[in-house]
């Protein structure tokens, strides 16, 4: 893995995904070893997503590491026309590692080309943004033991979320039974659906969520988001059916946990956050040790 | 019948040495000639368009003499002549005759349909694995989009 970028999560393969998450293990065991003083990392944020950045700068200060960087374009050469080849060949040459955000689908691929440090793609566009999928694995499998024979449910919009597709292609090298809960306009799109068939999994589709509640062991919901339907009163029936409620849960597994990749807007009632069942808090602290793994395995040091 | 056939002969002239291209449908014609890049090239080049053909209704064919194609540089032309018939020629006899065949990479000459794609708003060259041949399926090497037959389009140079 040392200085390759993670720009799709298939450029990592399964044992690379598993050494990342023993390595997010112990540091979730001790997070802050002061490995990467000598290193510079670079976050660059040509839109702004709040979230992955602090959690990406949290990792690297833990690390020891020096930051720089920006979190919106505004303030920077690329608001006077710079082309992003030039802003990355730049950049490489102040960092060890650029951590990256874009807004264009494939910024990420094209950066990785240019720069000559390796490219951590922390969101380009609609496309990729394989540390979300990373943490997601490593969450299911710190709360099951294993991410093998696992009943997984994915609810929402399940046909623009790019979290949903990266993490079950992910999944798709481990035994897993996909639960596919949507609207009819949202389903799973069906190069997705091919990739689950040609790896011998079993998927079953629902638009209800109360017939997988007793059945799953991971239910990873996400946002429906209004501007995804083309008529309006479409968005008003299936509102408020993909709402979790704490009532809703009667029926689980006592082992369930609920997953979100964050922010939640109202898909997820306020009353489930008391459950033990609900782990959307966690799984966003555990992104924390995930990057740090990511940053260390990428930048090649030992880690305690 | 035979007249038909000597006329025929007599639209485009035959070459003593190099490639005929045939069976190119007559939309796409032009589209070769970019995609081959002829308007550079310094060799004697034929060709016709909306000519009769038995197999196709109108047809069209070009015929460029003392150049003979590398497999990577002719298949390009599959994507818009699937079914394309390549002759070989030598002192004015066929040497050889194939078919094209739908490349496995596709470089710079199609457009990502994908608006939000880098290649559409940065200086980057366009590139696609082939998934599929036979429905002509590519995905960009970047936003790693599918731009199936019906959404494809030519960059114009």
């Amino acid at each position: 893995m040392k200085n390759k970028s993670l720009v799709s999560i298939n450029d990592f393969s399964r044992e690379e995904h598993i050494q990342i998450m023993d390595f997010a293990e112990k540091f979730e065991k001790h997070p802050t070893q002061k490995i990467l003083e000598e290193y510079v990392v670079a976050t660059l944020f040509f839109e702004p997503s709040t979230r992955t950045r602090l959690s990406f700068e949290s990792a690297a200060s833990r690390l020891g590491a020096k930051v720089i960087g920006f979190s919106e374009p505004g303030s920077t050469s690329v608001k006077k026309g710079e082309s992003l080849r030039d802003t990355i060949i730049t950049v490489a040459n102040y960092s060890d590692i650029i951590v990256m955000r874009h807004p264009l689908d494939g910024s990420a691929r094209f950066a990785s080309e240019v720069s000559r440090v390796p490219i951590i793609n922390a969101g380009d566009g609609a496309n990729q943004h394989p540390t979300q999928t990373l943490l997601d694995m490593y969450s299911i499998r710190k709360t099951q033991g294993s991410l093998d024979n696992l009943n997984i449910a994915f609810v929402g919009d399940l046909k623009y979320g790019r979290t949903v597709h990266s993490l079950v292609m992910a999944l798709c090298n481990y035994n897993t039974t996909f639960h596919l809960v949507s609207p009819d306009e949202l389903k799973l799109p069906s190069s997705v659906k091919m990739h689950i068939k040609e790896n011998n999994h079993e998927y079953h589709q629902y638009s209800d969520i109360m017939k997988v509640i007793p059945h799953v062991d991971i239910l990873y919901m996400t946002r429906i988001q209004r501007e995804r339907f083309s008529d309006p009163l479409d968005y008003e029936k299936v509102k408020n059916s993909y709402v979790l409620r704490n009532s809703m849960l009667e029926k689980s597994k006592p082992t369930l946990k609920i997953m979100h990749p964050l922010p939640r807007i109202n898909e997820i009632s306020i009353d489930v956050d008391d459950s033990p069942q609900a782990y959307y808090f966690t799984q966003a602290l555990n992104g924390v040790y995930v990057r740090q793994a990511i940053l260390a395995a990428i930048l090649g040091v030992k880690v305690n | 019948m035979e007249k038909d056939v000597i006329r025929k002969e007599l639209k485009v002239s035959a070459i003593e040495n190099g490639t005929v291209i045939d069976h190119i449908p007559s939309k796409t014609v032009f589209q070769v000639i970019k995609i081959l890049n002829l308007k550079e090239a310094e060799n004697q080049i034929l060709f016709g368009t909306n000519l009769e053909s038995a197999k196709m209704g109108k047809k069209g064919i070009i015929k460029v003499s003392n150049k003979f194609f590398q497999a990577d540089e002719i298949n390009k032309i599959a994507l818009v002549a699937p079914n394309a018939t390549l002759i070989i020629i030598k002192n004015f006899k066929v040497s050889e005759k194939k078919k094209v065949q739908v490349p496995d990479v596709v470089e710079k000459i199609v457009k990502c349909f994908n608006p939000n794609c880098i290649t559409n708003n940065e200086d980057v060259t366009s590139n696609f694995t082939v998934i599929d041949k036979n429905e002509l399926k590519l995905k960009c090497h970047y936003c790693e989009k599918i731009t199936i037959k019906s959404t494809i389009s030519f960059l114009s140079s």
